[in-house]
């Protein structure tokens, strides 16, 4: 099924009998995710750039490849960093939330999301937000559609708040001694003036942490956090950040199950020690994506998350009555016919 | 300001309510239901509208919010949550049926973490208090609402609330990540995460700028921030709007990110210079930018705002040396609201425009000014687009607080038709409520609606704020049947 306008679409969710599978371009689908695909590819195109404004709207089927040269050309990116996967288009990093290294100063794909129409599963077109940078309008559906993975409404267009690219890039590595002091060489960079905007720890081993700016900033800040982290080991600085395009992509280049946990810093090296294989350390020690044979289970530490994207699908720990209650109750009153078949 | 009919058998039962309200709370002072205690709560900061509640309860604990609410819904009375009363938009504006919960006894700090960059607190605490908290270990609480003084970290995320310094750190809902939030059966649950996120769905972004209608948040974990190493702020004048309204776009489109970007335009800038003498240019409109780092780094961000700004012919362009000249600098724009106040009853608009509007937009302004015979000062978040236009009145001429009213919705609805919004921070209220047909559709409204029905099917919760009431009469109707 392929609608090339928003009123196609509402007309064919109506009419649908059974569950539609809301597919951008399925390069971020989970394991459970049931039905017919509902291919969003025709609603496509950027409805309305202003850079001036920072501000871009396009519709959900829009490649993400195409929003990144439109943006490329004025100077100008998505702050979230997305990861470019083959094919991925804008309605399905919105429904994901997917976020890469920068959410960790710049904030998550939602943070940057100003507005969204979409289809509920009883084909009523709604738009909530804007696409101004401030708006308390009414309730806050925008985020609420975020990471909704198709489970209440197939998003047909979003405007998103875009920023300028830095002028320089920097990348400080350095090899700690151990997890401890990998993960203390993040937080001592988070917590200092530094204005760090990526933090992390490669399958390799080598942390990295990343300053973007002006010129003589950049310098500055790198001279600052050297000195900052030298207990913890001789940082080189290296120009650019091909390291962080290598973590940002290291979900999708993993080989068979992969956990995806967020936890506290805190608590982020004595899980690392218990780890099975290879993994990968991101958002300052808040987020490790780890491969793992399909017994494995992480031992979480309160308040974490873990959820297994890849293998058989699995979420720790379990959602509480309340939150279940609640979860259950929006998706029966935005898809009341279950026709959404995103995973929850 | 029209609201419901009061529910006269709620009020028929009042002394049995607070009978039951005070048996399950530790301190019986806690309920307060004399005239004279209920009239300090029976407004919030749009005085023009007042009701004293029909009790005023103030619990400790998330428990006893808990027990609260369920005896209320029970009792089938409606709720006001109430942080410090600063909403401009009547969010926390009573009805005299209404039960007031107020948070302020809960203000507790219960964890600051610098490892893991937050700082977790009852949601009745200050939000200015909340930096204090953790200001000596070097870190801050970004989203600043000039109200922050007062205002609580409960109403913060209640409507959203953004600062000056919002266009770098964003607002409440890109700095909040957890909330115990207790809904209106009474149950209790934990949003959010390390992260923010939590199980499925964004159910904590949706709490934000919920305006008290989904739950009463009793606990909040908010990202805390190191300090900047420095900020420095520079003043530059120009000869009319339009021509500030350009030089913004040019700096925000040059790449550089200041954490403020303010405007003032003439009667704005008299009325200060009167009240506090900050020594201003004499000029049309100007702005404060504000940039932050080492002195090299400011440094070399002003030097690009300097070259930006010349391009636009300033009449002056003022940089800051000293703590003194800073704190002068931004002496007049802080103590704008308090300056009108002084010179005039006023109404603040927070209206939200694209900023490739602005010079459209202030000229439509100065049309709808004329044409009303009120007089309009300027001043705002030039950065990103939010506007604070503020219509000056006086309350004791008859007619003029509707004249004012009516100014107001043709501002707004002005606002809306160049594809901004009705307000970018200080929220819907009562202020607003009918107005938001302006911009969204009944299937937009149906679907805000059904999310109060997830979380508060009785409609107990502020019910009569935020929808236009006829678009919400069906559902409060059910709860008083
Ligand atoms: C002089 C002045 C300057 C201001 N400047 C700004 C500004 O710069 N930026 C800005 O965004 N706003 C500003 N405001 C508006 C106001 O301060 C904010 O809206 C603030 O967040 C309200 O907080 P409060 O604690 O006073 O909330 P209240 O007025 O008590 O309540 C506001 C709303 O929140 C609800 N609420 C309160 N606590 C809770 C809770 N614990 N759980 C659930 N719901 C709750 C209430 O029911 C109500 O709907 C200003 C106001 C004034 C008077």
């Amino acid at each position: 099924m392929q609608p090339e306008t928003e009123a196609d679409l509402a007309a064919m969710i109506r009419a649908a009998k059974a569950p539609l599978r809301i597919t951008g371009g399925g390069t971020r689908a989970l394991p459970d995710e049931v039905g017919e695909p509902l291919h969003m590819a025709g609603l496509s195109g950027i409805a309305l750039y202003e850079p001036e404004a920072l501000t871009l709207v396009a519709r959900a089927g829009t490649p993400l490849a195409e929003i990144e040269a439109a943006l490329a050309s004025e100077g100008q990116m998505l702050a979230f960093e997305p990861d470019p996967r083959p094919g991925s288009t804008i309605g399905g990093v919105a429904a994901t939330n997917a976020s890469g290294p920068r959410r960790l100063s710049a904030g998550a794909c939602r943070d940057a999301m100003l507005g969204v129409r979409f289809v509920t599963g009883d084909g009523e077109i709604v738009k909530n937000g804007g696409r101004v940078m401030k708006n308390v309008t009414g309730y806050d559906l925008v985020k609420l559609m975020a990471g909704s993975r198709g489970q209440l409404g197939a998003i047909t267009e979003v405007a998103l708040k875009t920023a300028p690219i830095p002028p320089v890039r920097a990348t400080l590595r350095l090899r700690a001694r151990d997890d401890t002091s990998a993960i203390a060489v993040m937080v001592t960079a988070m917590s200092g003036p530094f204005d760090v905007t990526g933090a992390g720890r490669l399958p390799d081993g080598n942390v990295i942490l990343r300053l973007e700016g002006l010129p003589g900033s950049v310098e500055i800040r790198a001279g600052m956090l050297r000195d900052a982290v030298a207990k913890h080991g001789d940082a080189d600085i290296l120009e650019g950040d091909a390291d962080f395009a290598m973590l940002r992509d290291f979900a999708a280049g993993a080989t068979g199950p992969l956990w995806r946990m967020v936890l506290r810093p805190s608590d982020a090296a004595q899980m690392l020690a218990g780890l099975p294989g290879r993994h990968a350390v991101d958002w300052g020690g808040a987020l490790i994506w780890a491969e793992a044979p399909p017994d494995w289970m992480p031992d979480l530490p309160p308040g974490a998350r873990a959820t297994r994207l890849r293998g058989d699908a699995a979420s720790l720990p379990e959602t509480d009555p309340v939150t279940a209650r609640l979860n259950a109750g929006l998706k029966q009153k935005f898809d009341p016919r279950g026709i959404f078949g995103g995973a929850p | 300001m029209q609201m419901p009919e009061p529910d006269t058998s709620v009020i028929a039962r009042r002394d049995a309510i607070a009978s039951r309200l005070r048996a399950a709370l530790a301190d019986r002072d806690a309920v307060l239901t004399g005239p004279a205690e209920t009239r300090a709560y029976e407004c919030d900061a749009l005085s023009a509208y007042r009701c004293p509640p029909l009790m005023v309860v103030l619990p400790s604990t998330t428990a006893e919010v808990s027990a609260v609410l369920k005896i209320c819904a029970e009792e089938g009375a409606p709720v006001v949550p109430r942080g410090a009363g600063t909403s401009l938009a009547g969010g926390s504006m009573p009805t005299s049926d209404a039960v007031l919960i107020g948070l302020a006894r809960m203000n507790a700090v219960l964890e600051i973490s610098s490892a893991d960059r937050l700082v977790r607190v009852q949601t009745g605490r200050t939000n200015l208090s909340v930096t204090q908290a953790v200001d000596g270990q070097g870190f801050f609480y970004a989203p600043d609402p000039s109200s922050q003084l007062a205002c609580a970290i409960g109403g913060n995320i209640a409507m959203n609330s953004g600062g000056a310094h919002c266009l770098k750190y964003g607002v409440t809902t890109n700095n909040l990540l957890g909330a115990t939030v207790v809904l209106m059966d009474g149950s209790v649950v934990e949003l959010g995460g390390p992260m923010g996120e939590g199980a499925g769905l964004d159910l904590l972004g949706l709490i934000c700028g919920s305006e008290g209608q989904l739950g009463i948040v009793t606990e909040a974990t908010l990202r805390i921030l190191p300090k900047p190493a420095g900020a420095r702020p520079v003043l530059i004048a120009f000869d009319s709007p339009v021509t500030a309204g350009a030089c913004v776009a040019a700096i925000i489109r040059s790449g550089i990110l200041p954490v403020a970007i303010e405007f003032m335009d003439r009667p704005c800038i008299a009325a200060t210079e009167d009240f506090c003498g900050a020594g201003y240019p004499d000029c049309e409109a100007l702005l404060i930018v504000e940039v932050e780092g080492t002195p090299a780094e400011i440094d070399e961000q002003l030097s690009l705002i300097r070259e930006i700004a010349e391009s636009f012919a300033p009449l002056e362009f003022r940089e800051s040396r000293s703590e003194e000249e800073s704190r002068r600098i931004w002496l007049g724009r802080k103590s704008a609201f308090g300056a009108m106040g002084v010179i005039s009853d006023y109404m603040c608009l927070d209206g939200t425009i694209p900023v490739s509007r602005l010079p459209d937009v202030l000229a439509g302004i100065g049309e709808l000014s004329a044409r009303a015979g009120l007089r309009v000062a300027n001043v705002f978040h030039a950065g990103d687009g939010n506007m604070h236009p503020l219509i000056l009145y006086d309350a004791n001429t008859p007619g003029d607080l509707e004249r004012c009213e009516a100014l107001g919705a043709d501002i707004l609805r002005l606002c809306v038709e160049v594809d901004g919004c009705l307000t970018g921070e200080h929220g819907v209220g009562v202020e607003k409520r009918e107005l938001m047909g302006a911009q969204y559709s009944d299937a937009d409204l149906e679907a805000q609606m059904a999310v109060k029905d997830v979380f508060d099917p009785g409609w107990h919760l502020n019910a009569a704020k935020v929808f236009p009431l006829d678009a919400s009469a069906r559902r409060r109707g059910r709860h008083a049947a």
